[in-house]
């Protein structure tokens, strides 16, 4: 097998959270498409770090899970105050920028 | 020059395709807490992969950080948030589904081709000789000497992030908050006395005291409004008019 | 030559006190006249240690200088901001800040009443620090912004009580018409330049010796330009009658005593550019003699006892502008007449001041009379004034203006004559307006208002103006005694500096006696028009025709209103239309475009996260797209 192959999984887990956060309207069934995403960066990552023969990659990686966990916090807070004043999880409620 | 043993052949083509599936499911089941469960066995999928490539200390931070803290973080705040509307799966701006399909299709389509197009030019090293101490050891010497700046400046960010969602989520009250003995007042001025005495207990006079089951009214029907409004949302309630009395003796004179 | 540190002390002292005066706001209210004062006195006293210092030193080596930096830098452009102390800078330094310190110990008095005295004294000692740097500079860009400094002192000064609509207006004309000056002057600094390559005095002196004809003749020109603005001088004299409307002290100061003659400076300082181009130096005597008669005529018209003197004192600068352009045998003449006019002209400038103190302020002669009796020392000082400027002997003017009068019929041939005759013509003019002034101020009976209480000024103001009186006695004897001003000033002017024209048209004692003639006729029409009959307390109506327009300054403004102002008003409306379809118009097409542009694509705009979120994913499509055609 071919280290490769890691790349294509990476690819297909991105591209199902790209449409996740498209196509769906729970704001934090959004967020998790976009943890998924980031997940696959961090895999291509990893894998790029084996075939380099160096540990940069692994670092980046680490460093990308800082900054998910940091917009994880920040992001579900925002959800949360959302939700305390439009009593709705949906970002279709969140259309204010319209007007 | 990198071989990969038959032993990790077997793992990728056992975990890739449960992972690619959990990950699909996760996008299409209805329920958030389901999709929530499906993203964290993708999640630990993937430490299994980092695991398998020589990348010791991310496989363990993945499973700690991102499938313990992470995840249940988003499940704490689905409690906190409870299931509304926004769980529907029927798309309501027009057009907006197909486009995303179809634009997902062509991105994953254009992004494998280009991934079976790239050379690198030489052949997978492993990290073997980059590891030989150890792969923790290794990740603190980048971390610690080459990475020590970007690596302070994330934990200042790590450190804002905490300070900016305790002062997102602080509420702050416009108003005192309402006395027992105001809310009391309130509950008699307002237009009908029908709620002054508060709304009745489930299962009160009923022949079943669970909560998911309404209470009934002297009359005999079933009181709606006697249920937990988060089981009514969820749909977790059971029929009412199997509750309700078929007659009611109103020949009983009352004794005075 | 020899160098010398101290030289900035002069301009410092005052530009410090000006700075202090200006920033310390009112706090400075309290005291801000006393350091004024002081400091235009410590520059006085430095100008003083200066002369003693250079009458100790050989005649060859009293010129000093001082490098205070390099200004500009450039290729081959080199300028030092440098200080030139000659004979000719010292006898202006002595005036400004002599004359300059008595006008401030007047107007710590005069101004006593106004709240805005240390403002004032602010502008008073900015300029004293710009005259003297216009007078140190050693090249003609250090005199040029000493040139501007002082425009723009006499612009604040002038419309210093700008609440008043027609003093702001007043100070606004002279502002625009020096800037038609300031334009010939740094005209002239391009072109010599360009030609001579160096607009150091001693540079372009030396290159002017082997330069062509032309372009000396165009830097002469463009200096004569710059001097007639100004110094009021015929066709750019329209502004000195307005510029009255600043307080007297500065009248006195500024349009009598220095800078006005700052365009006969330029001219004396640059004559070894005039002596070598002789159509310039032809136009100079041209337009003094013009000027002299142009401001004698205007001065018997005027009923204001500030815009006669003001008419008069663009007359004397006639004189000087006509001296220094008759080359080398006047330049000596004209200095003199500046320094002499500077006392006599300033002494009676403070004298109107007084009579204006002790009359609520009227400036209308015709509202005077009879205040001999009720300003005895006031009479005095502007009588010996008056005396020196008509020129009676021994007093100051006698001496210096028979000495242009002189030099003027020597010019030979018929511009000799011609020149001469004007010469003499306005000093019986000259006779005739100001005993006009002096009759109808202090002689004839009263014709002032009930409320007027004529009284005589404090010793502040009494006492500048009788030192100023001295001055007028004793200066013209001074300076002429066995020539020693000219050869004083002689190494400044090269060696021709003060050899007399050996072909005397008429000798000495002929022309004082011709002058002296016309004198008295003047003085004797005056008498007989204003003293021995009635003079009434408003001006009258039914008048000659040439009174009616000398009254309106010979019709100047009128001139200038009917052929550049109106002609110009009309050009800028044509230009504000043009810029208004023009250029405004595309500003307004481009916003126009914005603007539909904009609401046209807000129509794509939802609001929705998720349809941002499809562009966006859309985008990353294009991006990955061009990767993959790219890495075909």
């Amino acid at each position: 097998m071919n280290p490769y192959n890691y790349l294509y999984v990476a690819g297909l887990l991105f591209t199902i959270g790209a449409i996740g956060v498209v196509v769906r309207r729970n704001a934090i069934v959004v967020f998790m498409c976009i943890e998924l995403m980031l997940n696959a960066a961090n895999l291509t990552l990893v894998t790029f770090a084996r075939i380099n023969g160096t540990l940069e990659g692994q670092v980046t990686a680490f460093f990308t899970m800082v900054v998910a966990a940091c917009e994880v916090v920040v992001g579900l807070a925002i959800i949360v105050t959302i939700y305390r004043s439009r009593r709705s999880a949906s970002i279709d409620d969140a259309s204010l920028l319209k007007r | 020059m990198l071989t990969i043993q038959t032993p990790e052949t077997i793992l990728f083509w056992v975990l890739a395709p449960l992972s690619v599936l959990a990950a699909l499911g996760m996008l299409l089941v209805k329920k958030a807490v389901h999709s929530a469960l499906l993203l964290a066995f993708v999640m630990i999928t993937l430490a299994i992969f980092y695991i398998a490539q020589d990348a010791l200390f991310l496989g363990i931070v993945q499973i700690v950080v991102y499938t313990g803290a992470v995840m249940m973080l988003f499940l704490f705040i689905l409690m906190l948030v409870g299931v509304d509307a926004s769980d529907s799966l029927t798309e309501t701006i027009r057009g907006l589904r197909p486009i995303a399909i179809t634009a997902a299709i062509g991105f994953g389509g254009l992004m494998i081709s280009l991934i079976a197009r790239a050379k690198l030019g030489h052949g997978a090293f492993g990290l073997a000789e980059a590891n030989k101490d150890g792969n923790v050891q290794g990740l603190a010497k980048l971390l610690f000497s080459d990475y020590v700046f970007p690596f302070e400046v994330i934990s200042a960010l790590l450190i804002t992030a905490a300070l900016g969602a305790m002062v997102l989520a602080h509420h702050q009250r416009t108003s005192a908050k309402p006395t027992q003995r105001e809310q009391s007042i309130a509950r008699f001025r307002q237009g009908t006395l029908g709620t002054a005495a508060g709304l009745p207990s489930p299962g009160v006079f009923a022949r079943h005291n669970a909560v998911d089951v309404p209470a009934l009214l002297p009359d005999g029907t079933p009181a709606p409004n006697s249920i937990s409004a988060t089981l009514k949302a969820r749909g977790d309630i059971l029929e009412t008019s199997q509750f309700e009395l078929g007659e009611v003796d109103k020949t009983v004179k009352e004794e005075k | 030559m020899v160098t010398s540190n101290s030289l900035v002390y002069l301009i410092a002292l005052p530009l410090l006190g000006a700075t202090i005066l200006l920033l310390a706001g009112r706090r400075a209210d309290k005291w801000g006249h006393i350091l004024a004062t002081l400091m235009s006195a410590s520059s006085f006293a430095v100008g003083l240690y200066q002369l003693s210092a250079m009458l100790g030193r050989s005649t060859e080596e009293r010129a000093i200088s001082q490098k205070l930096f390099s200004w500009i830098n450039v290729a081959s452009f080199q300028v030092d901001a440098g200080l030139l102390l000659d004979q000719l800078s010292i006898c202006f330094v002595l005036l400004i800040t002599g004359v300059g310190t008595l006008i401030h110990v007047y107007s710590i008095s005069y101004m006593a009443h106004d709240e805005n005295r240390r403002r004032f004294f602010a502008y008073l000692n900015l300029f004293v620090a710009a005259m003297l740097l216009l007078v140190l500079g050693d090249s003609y860009l250090n005199l040029y912004v000493g040139w501007e400094g002082v425009g723009l002192a006499s612009y604040l000064l002038i419309g210093f009580w700008n609440q008043k609509p027609a003093y702001a207006t007043a100070s606004k004309k002279a502002f625009v018409m020096n800037r038609i000056g300031d334009m010939g002057l740094s005209f002239a600094i391009m072109i010599a330049f360009a030609t001579l390559g160096t607009v150091s005095f001693v540079g372009v002196k030396e290159a002017s010796h082997n330069a062509s004809q032309t372009a000396l003749t165009a830097i002469g020109i463009m200096l004569l330009v710059a001097a007639t603005g100004k110094s009021a001088q015929f066709p750019l004299q329209a502004w000195l009658g307005d510029a009255m409307a600043g307080p007297t002290p500065v009248s006195a100061l500024i349009h009598a005593a220095t800078m006005v003659t700052a365009g006969v400076y330029l001219i004396v300082r640059s004559n070894f550019i005039f002596d070598a181009a002789p159509t310039a130096q032809l136009l100079v005597v041209i337009v003094g003699a013009i000027t002299l008669l142009f401001g004698a005529l205007v001065g018997t018209a005027k009923d204001d006892i500030k815009k006669a003197l003001a008419a008069s004192t663009m007359s004397q600068i006639g004189y000087m502008v006509l001296g220094a352009g008759l080359g080398p045998a006047g330049y000596a003449f004209a200095i003199m007449h500046l320094l002499t006019h500077g006392f006599f002209k300033a002494g009676m400038f403070l004298g109107a001041g007084s009579v204006m103190h002790g009359m609520n302020d009227t400036v209308d002669m015709r509202k005077y009379g009879a205040l001999r009796k009720f300003m005895p020392i006031t009479f005095v000082t502007f009588g010996l004034g008056y005396l020196a400027i008509i020129g009676v002997p021994p007093f100051a003017g006698f001496y210096s203006k028979d000495l242009i009068i002189e030099t003027a019929f020597n010019a030979g041939g018929a511009k000799g004559i011609i020149l001469g005759g004007a010469a003499l013509l306005g000093a019986a003019i000259t006779a005739f307006y100001m005993s006009r002034v002096m009759i109808l101020t202090f002689t004839s009976p009263q014709r002032w208002d009930e409320d007027a209480h004529p009284h005589e000024s404090p010793i502040l103001m009494w006492l500048p103006m009788a030192i100023l009186a001295i001055g007028s006695v004793t200066s013209g004897f001074l300076f002429a005694r066995g020539d020693a001003l000219a050869h004083w000033l002689q190494p400044v002017f090269g060696e021709h500096g003060a050899e007399h024209s050996e072909e005397h048209l008429f000798s000495p004692i002929v022309v004082s006696a011709m002058a002296l003639v016309a004198v008295a006729i003047g003085v004797a029409i005056a008498v007989i028009k204003y003293q021995l009959s009635e003079v009434a307390a408003t001006a009258p109506e039914n008048v000659s025709i040439f009174t009616r327009i000398a009254r309106k300054d010979l019709l100047q403004d009128s001139f200038n209103e009917a052929v550049f102002m109106r002609p110009g008003q009309a050009l800028t409306r044509v230009l504000v239309k043009g810029d208004d379809v023009v250029i405004d118009g595309a500003v307004r097409g481009i916003g126009r475009t914005a603007l539909g542009a904009g609401s046209a694509l807000r129509t794509s705009q939802t609001g929705f996260a998720r349809s941002y979120a499809a562009l966006i994913l859309i985008g990353a499509i294009a991006l990955i797209a061009g990767i993959w055609v790219v890495t075909q």
